[in-house]
């Protein structure tokens, strides 16, 4: 019986020739990445045992992300906390505030992420970070701390589900529409336990940038992880980075999966998930044009450049509405600087636009944009939950960096492809 | 190592509705914080903000699939923990939730359809020994899926951390 990639990158981990879904394994970890909410209880967890040393620092990449710049005092001793430790403990990957970046998108973004590399961090989007061919999972603070202390963690390996994607994007739809169809068609624990394995045409079609969005919400589906088998396109984007060497696996022609689907991704319209669930989704051209009180561009999902080259093209030359607000958030410094050298920091100011340094900020409901009772904000984040960015009456919808720019013009859930074409039409 | 205690008795909060998340669980605004007492005081506030005042040392929650969905916050296992919360038994549970729990050494039982039959108040027993779960107001009882070889070790060793240094020690 052949095996998946998961299932070959986890039984090289561990000492194995195979390994098989349902056995625990006992998996050697490459990277570790660590922010300022987890990090902080696994290591005072750590403290409190007498574990004084992780087990190899130059494992470790830390950089403050989810309440940053410290929006109060309590978050400002976490960051602290962070800081203090990983220059005690000598670990030399940090990202400094001014540096600094979402977690997801700032480790693979500066070449700490390679190929059949085993991740994990105390966070549930690290699935992120399986675009590039890694076995990357998100794991609580005691995981996290174990983890820190041994260089090592048990996994049970996963079942893997295959989505085969065919067929090319059209004008106007976007990756995020892709992973919010599938979210929609298999719901938010369509996946629970298992791996998320995409390959295909369709797939080689989408960018680096493209892919992060689609494995950054395999949590969304209640998956272990996203994975995609690293081509062309992943090793270009790597070697830019890394002169790291790097080992390609890739899933045996008869390896076994529970369940696979094929997505014809020239079929697809752009999407929003509607509240209060990620599996929500619906094609735009069967929702309402609900009002919006705020429209928020960033996150691990899509605050990426490539993301904000989309969402700076729909609002190029047009005004925020009015009584909305618009919110955009680079996932990392570098990004932010890309935008500014890129004239795109400019397009969004001159709409209107309050543009914010890297955070996870509202997304989770931390800061910069918070929503207050009964508003509406039409997000290209990941989750909508009850009270997800804010005031549990509060409604979330959520939707790619196209649409949202496309809302916060009209004020109103908009179709992109609106002023897409329009945008078409003005240049030619 | 301290053994499983082989029943316990506590009353039912009964969430029947799928899906309850980790944000449902304890709320991000309040992730600033790490102290199972602190975070006691917000458990379960954006879903049902009378649960502090109502949870006693002891109960458990009865919820529906998939319970505690989305983050990776271990702090959910805190916060119900802190709050008084025993255990945990749900038609099924979110992957994070599950592991963070057992490494806690928090008991998180899987049991199908554990909603029906069973209201908020009622009180209830845990069998582990048995694998029964016993609607004690109500003389009903349910099977649940026995707890893992691997997650019995882990929760009779008081959780993950305690359960690496053992087999430290041993090795």
């Amino acid at each position: 019986m052949g095996m998946t990639i998961t299932e070959k990158i986890l039984a090289a981990h561990s000492g194995r020739d195979s390994v098989v879904p349902g056995e625990i394994v006992n998996a050697k970890l490459d990277l570790i990445v660590c922010h300022d909410v987890t990090t902080p209880p696994a290591v005072s967890m750590l403290r409190k045992l007498g574990i004084n040393k992780v087990h190899d620092p130059s494992k470790i990449l830390v950089t403050p992300d989810h309440f940053v710049p410290n929006k109060d005092i309590k978050s400002a001793e976490l960051s602290k906390y962070l800081r203090e430790w990983r220059i005690e403990q000598g670990i030399e990957r940090y990202y400094e505030v001014g540096n600094h970046g979402i977690c997801h998108a700032i480790a693979p973004e500066q070449g700490h992420v390679i190929p059949g590399q085993t991740i994990v961090c105390g966070d549930s989007h690290t699935t992120t970070m399986g675009a590039l061919g890694t076995f990357a999972t998100g794991v609580g603070s005691t995981d996290l701390a174990a983890a820190l202390a041994t260089g090592e963690l048990w996994f049970k390996v996963p079942e893997s589900m295959l989505f085969e994607l065919t067929g090319s994007l059209p004008h106007g739809v976007y990756s995020k529409d892709v992973i919010l169809y599938i979210i929609s068609k298999i719901g938010v624990d369509g996946a629970r336990y298992k791996a998320m394995e995409y390959r295909g045409e369709g797939l080689k079609s989408l960018s680096m940038e493209a892919r992060f969005t689609i494995t950054n919400m395999a949590i969304e589906a209640g998956g272990k992880s996203g994975i995609m088998p690293a081509d062309e396109v992943a090793e270009e984007y790597v070697k830019a980075r890394t002169k790291e060497p790097y080992k390609i696996f890739t899933s045996d022609e008869d390896a076994n999966y529970s369940e696979r689907f094929t997505i014809n991704l020239s079929e697809l319209e752009p999407i929003v998930a509607l509240p209060s669930l990620p599996s929500n989704g619906k094609f735009i051209s069967q929702v309402e044009r609900v009002k919006m009180d705020q429209v928020y561009i960033g996150s691990c999902t899509n605050g990426r450049i490539e993301d904000l080259r989309i969402a700076a093209s729909v609002m190029k030359g047009h005004k925020v509405a009015d009584g909305t607000r618009a919110i955009v958030v680079p996932a990392t410094t570098e990004v932010w600087k890309m935008a500014m050298r890129e004239g795109l920091l400019e397009i969004f100011a001159d709409a209107g636009c309050v543009v914010s340094t890297a955070t996870c900020g509202a997304c989770l409901g931390g800061h910069m944009g918070v929503l207050g009772a009964d508003e509406t904000c039409l997000s290209t984040t990941n989750r909508n939950f009850t009270g997800r960015m804010g005031s549990p009456q509060s409604k979330v919808y959520l939707a790619s960096p196209a649409t949202a720019a496309a809302t916060a013009i009209t004020g109103v859930i908009t179709d992109p492809r609106e002023l897409l074409t329009k945008a078409k039409t003005a240049a030619a | 190592m301290a053994e499983l205690p082989t029943n316990l008795k506590g009353f039912a909060h009964v969430y029947g509705r799928a899906n309850i998340n980790t944000d449902e669980i304890i709320p991000a605004r309040y992730l600033n914080e790490h102290q199972e007492a602190v975070l006691a005081k917000s458990a379960m506030e954006d879903i049902d903000p009378e649960f502090v005042s109502r949870v006693k040392p002891g109960d458990f929650i009865i919820a529906g699939d998939d319970f505690g969905c989305g983050s990776s916050r271990e702090h959910a296992v805190w916060a119900l923990r802190g709050a008084g919360v025993k255990v945990v038994v749900a038609n099924s549970f979110a992957r994070i939730f599950f592991r963070n729990a057992i490494n806690n050494g928090f008991l998180a039982i899987e049991c199908a359809d554990v909603c029906n039959g069973t209201e908020s108040g009622d009180e209830v027993e845990l069998d582990l020994a048995n694998g029964r779960l016993r609607n004690l107001t109500r003389g009903t009882e349910k099977t649940f899926v026995p707890i893992s070889d691997f997650a019995r070790e882990l929760i009779e060793d008081g959780g993950l951390l305690p359960h690496i240094q053992k087999k430290a020690k041993a090795a």
